[in-house]
């Protein structure tokens, strides 16, 4: 396998809790507990969680808005937080990210002209020809026109505030999306042509993409590789077919037993894949079967990621 | 978009005390200081003296207009001062948080359970009289409001997609308070200026009328009442005719303030829909 | 079988004086007793705003315009304002999106509840209280007897949709309306709130009117669906039917749009259908409709 493009190692974020009595040492908040993952170049890589379970958190620790407590973020080897992190220019022509709400991502007061001028002004494009150059190209590969782009975002309707935020992080060319639920607030039409134009994109630009998302039918579409995170650790990671077709881990099996899908009227019955209850390997037991919310403000019981198949990690304790 | 009553009558007051100002030179009849003339002190209105003649025998409607643009340096200069000190901490702390946060939300207390009246006086003590340090007093005691809503606006907009997506865009943290805050909390910010120059007025006739602010003979609105204090039963209208001046520019920036307000919130709910 | 619900021909907009704004243009559906029936839709196709119409909580500048709710075989818009209310909360009750909102931040949860023993059954305080932890023992909220007397903020998002569900079948309502009431949730909470919600209305009887965006809860949760568009009911079929053989062309667009799970394994990645390059013309869409003949035994098709 080739040198991942980005390697999360061992990510720990933590945060204080305010309210500690009698001046005890302050408790925290283990938001993400030991997260190690690697994402390849073009691949899309999907994190899998609840609310409350750390996605999020991982994914502004990779965009650097958030300080990893402790662990190393790095891109082509070199340090992408920490104290050797390059500064926020170098960053943004590494990596851009895609915001769940299209309503609050765009400026209000700015035109799209200038929401996608500025960076590129910021990163030493002036001239003007070159400016309108990029920005129509990168308007056309969203799908929208060149004159859109003197309008302001609420002359938009949320699928095409979308694609213009999908421009917005384009505009660098960076080699990373991080897409957070990047669907999610958009109605089911909608959402097929952004999911369609998402894929589209990877393809033309040989882009890498980081997914958080709660919605496994889009994660399966979408995946080439998916993590399950339950309360800060990833339970179970593999390939979209293993995960999907053979899930271990009884949190993973749980999910995917919960989701309402229409497909379970149409015959795609996913029950054959999840009946029965869960087996761990011989030898080895769940540490954690995600039935109960552990104690956030501990560490988790010490267990360790198996791998039960190629590429396929289930969070295990030994028996 | 409908302009609100508020809006409407607020708008005419603060204008007409903006026309006198500007044109009190052309408006009024008499200078405002040199034109004393004994004989003919506390003359009650008439064709020739609108508003009637103080103690020294100056026309009361005169010396109102050149009162005016006093009192709308204050309100404004003022609240200029308190605007740039209120957003410029209350921006910083809410988007750098942590320390300075605090420091400035420990500041911020400390000046709201001050009465910024009492401040005032202390800073005019300090300084002495004289419009320059009123200008100082009052643009430094008033901007704790203006920095809380400067703070609580940004604190909601600091986690919106926009601001992160500057941040991942490589912009710094200045240019991020500028572009991308700055001109989305400028409504209430503004609502918090119109209101605040309602209270400044207010706050330099009180300080003029206790004799620390602008110093006789020059007239303000606060010291022409000072004046008038002494002779409030034999000749009324010169206490009248500066406090209605008072009442009604008072009035008109607090209602331009709310007028403000209810133009700037359909739009934010329009926005929503 | 008379139905429970029978909406006629409902019309509701706004009015400028003489011009009247159609947000709903037209819109009949029956809910017979005992059925759960979902209205599926995407944002601004008028399947709120039908719910609000039907328990009386239509919001100004919104007004009826035309047609008739039967319930019961009244018609609810030409009942007294008196009248409906007492109907509200004892015979049609509702459970909201979101809990935290529609219950009193000040009050206990166990109050609120036995508010409603009060108002409509003229219980006593202390009977109702009674009632109350036996209401939440119901929805399978765990130490009821404590939980009373809790406030809404202490608890989680998925028992504060317990008690809403709690409240709203306190008085055995013959229909309640649940507008959304999962959409907050994370996906394992919204399996156990719909599990109960389908548990508790077949154990009594209740008629559901399930409003949803998400074409896999209705999936799970009705007997039969109406595919509301711009204001209108497109298509209307049996649960089942209308997945396996959607007729009309707004269906058949939103059915291919939508990722299944499962499918990627059985047939690989198929591209997503675009709705707009299938239909050329939107607004033409409202001009068909498909209404399945009911089936005489509908009430026990479905699971």
């Amino acid at each position: 396998m080739n040198a991942p493009l980005l390697s999360i190692d061992d990510l720990h974020v933590r945060f204080p809790l305010s309210g500690s009595w009698f001046g005890r040492q302050r408790r925290m908040l283990h938001a993400v507990n030991g997260l190690s993952l690697d994402l390849a170049k073009g691949e899309c890589l999907s994190i899998v969680g609840e609310s409350g379970c750390g996605k999020s958190t991982t994914a502004l620790s990779v965009m650097g808005l958030q300080e990893p407590t402790q662990g190393s973020i790095l891109f082509r080897g070199k340090p992408f937080s920490g104290p050797q992190a390059p500064s926020r220019m170098e960053r943004a022509m590494a990596a851009q990210m895609v915001f769940q709400d299209p309503y609050a991502s765009l400026n209000p007061r700015q035109t799209v002209w200038q929401s996608l001028a500025q960076p590129l002004r910021l990163h030493n494009v002036t001239a003007r020809s070159e400016l309108s150059d990029r920005i129509e190209t990168v308007m056309r590969s969203v799908g929208l026109t060149p004159e859109q782009a003197t309008r302001y975002p609420h002359e938009f309707s949320g699928g095409q505030r979308q694609r213009i935020g999908i421009a917005r992080a384009l505009i660098l060319q960076p080699e990373i999306v991080v897409l957070d639920e990047p669907v999610s607030a958009l109605d089911v039409s909608i959402r097929a042509q952004i999911i369609n134009l998402l894929l589209d994109l990877q393809e033309e630009f040989g882009l890498s993409y980081l997914m958080i998302s709660h919605d496994l039918s889009v994660v399966e579409h979408m995946s080439d590789r998916v993590a399950v995170m339950f309360f800060g650790q990833i339970v179970e990671t593999g390939p979209w077919s293993a995960i999907f077709s053979d899930p271990v881990h009884p949190y993973t099996r749980r999910l995917i037993a919960t989701i309402p899908d229409p497909g379970a009227v149409l015959g795609l019955s996913r029950e054959a894949v999840v009946d029965g209850p869960a087996q761990a390997p011989a030898g080895w037991r769940f540490a954690d079967d995600g039935s109960s919310a552990p104690d956030v403000t501990q560490e988790p019981k010490p267990s360790e990621l198996v791998e039960v198949a190629p590429g396929h990690f289930v969070r295990l304790s030994r028996s | 978009m409908k302009l609100g009553f508020n809006l409407i009558l607020g708008g005419v007051l603060t204008g007409l005390v903006i026309l006198a100002g500007l044109l009190a030179p052309w408006l009024a009849h008499f200078d405002p200081v040199l034109d004393a003339d004994l004989m003919n002190a506390e003359l009650p209105p008439d064709a020739t003296y609108w508003f009637g003649t103080d103690a020294q025998g100056r026309d009361v409607y005169s010396r109102m207009l050149y009162g005016a643009q006093i009192s709308l340096t204050v309100g404004i200069v003022s609240q200029i001062i308190n605007t740039l000190i209120g957003v410029a901490l209350g921006m910083s702390a809410a988007y750098w948080g942590g320390w300075w946060d605090d420091i400035v939300n420990g500041l911020t207390n400390v000046m709201l359970a001050i009465p910024s009246l009492i401040f005032a006086l202390a800073v005019m003590a300090v300084l002495g009289p004289g419009l320059v340090s009123l200008l100082i007093a009052l643009g430094l005691t008033n901007w704790s409001w203006t920095c809380r809503i400067a703070r609580s606006s940004t604190l909601s907009l600091k986690s919106l997609g926009y601001v992160q997506a500057a941040q991942t865009l490589g912009y710094s943290d200045t240019r991020i308070m500028f572009t991308q805050i700055l001109p989305n909390i400028m409504g209430p910010v503004l609502v918090m200026a119109t209101l605040g120059m309602g209270s400044a007025v207010l706050s330099e006739a009180a300080l003029s009328f206790l004799g620390l602010g602008i110093q006789p003979p020059f007239p303000s609105w606060g010291s022409m009442l000072t004046d008038a204090r002494q002779m409030i039963q034999i000749a009324p209208w010169t206490a009248i005719f500066p406090g209605m001046a008072i009442f009604l520019a008072v009035l008109g920036f607090n209602l331009l303030g709310d007028g403000l307000r209810d133009m700037l919130d359909p739009h934010m709910r329009t926005r929503k829909l | 079988m008379t139905p429970l619900l029978d909406v006629r021909n409902l019309e509701l907009g706004l009015r400028h004086g003489a011009q009247a704004h159609r947000i709903l243009k037209g819109v009949s559906f029956q809910i017979m007793p005992g059925e759960t029936y979902g209205l599926v839709g995407e944002s601004g196709s008028g399947k709120s705003v039908t719910s609000l119409a039907i328990i009386g909580l239509l919001k100004k500048p919104l007004q009826i315009l035309g047609g008739e709710i039967f319930f019961e075989g009244r018609n609810l818009l030409a009942l007294p304002r008196r009248k409906m209310r007492s109907l509200r909360g004892s015979r049609i009750a509702m459970v909201f999106q979101e809990p935290m909102s529609a219950l009193n931040p000040l009050q206990t949860v166990g109050r609120q509840i036995a508010e409603m023993y009060v108002q409509h059954q003229g219980k006593s305080w202390a009977q109702a209280q009674k009632m109350a932890v036996e209401a939440l023992a119901s929805v399978r909220v765990p130490t009821p007897e404590r939980r009373v007397h809790d406030y809404p903020h202490q608890m989680s998002g998925g028992l504060r949709q317990r008690v809403m569900i709690a409240m709203a079948l306190a008085c055995d309502p013959a229909l309640l309306i649940a507008d959304e009431p999962t959409t907050a949730l994370d996906v394992t909470v919204q399996a156990e709130v719909l599990k109960l919600i389908r548990e508790l209305c077949a154990a009594r009887g209740t008629a559901v009117l399930f409003i949803s965006h998400d074409l896999g809860v209705i999936a799970t949760m009705c007997q039969r669906v109406g595919v509301m568009y711009a204001g209108c009911l497109v298509e209307e079929n049996a649960t089942r039917e209308l997945f396996v053989d959607p007729r009309h062309e707004y269906t058949r667009g939103l059915l291919g749009a939508l990722p299944k799970l499962g499918s990627r394994g059985l047939h690989g990645r198929q591209r997503l259908v675009d709705i707009d390059s299938f239909i050329a013309d939107r607004s033409r869409l409202t001009d068909t409709r498909f209404i399945a003949p009911r089936t005489p035994v509908s009430g026990e098709a479905g699971s």
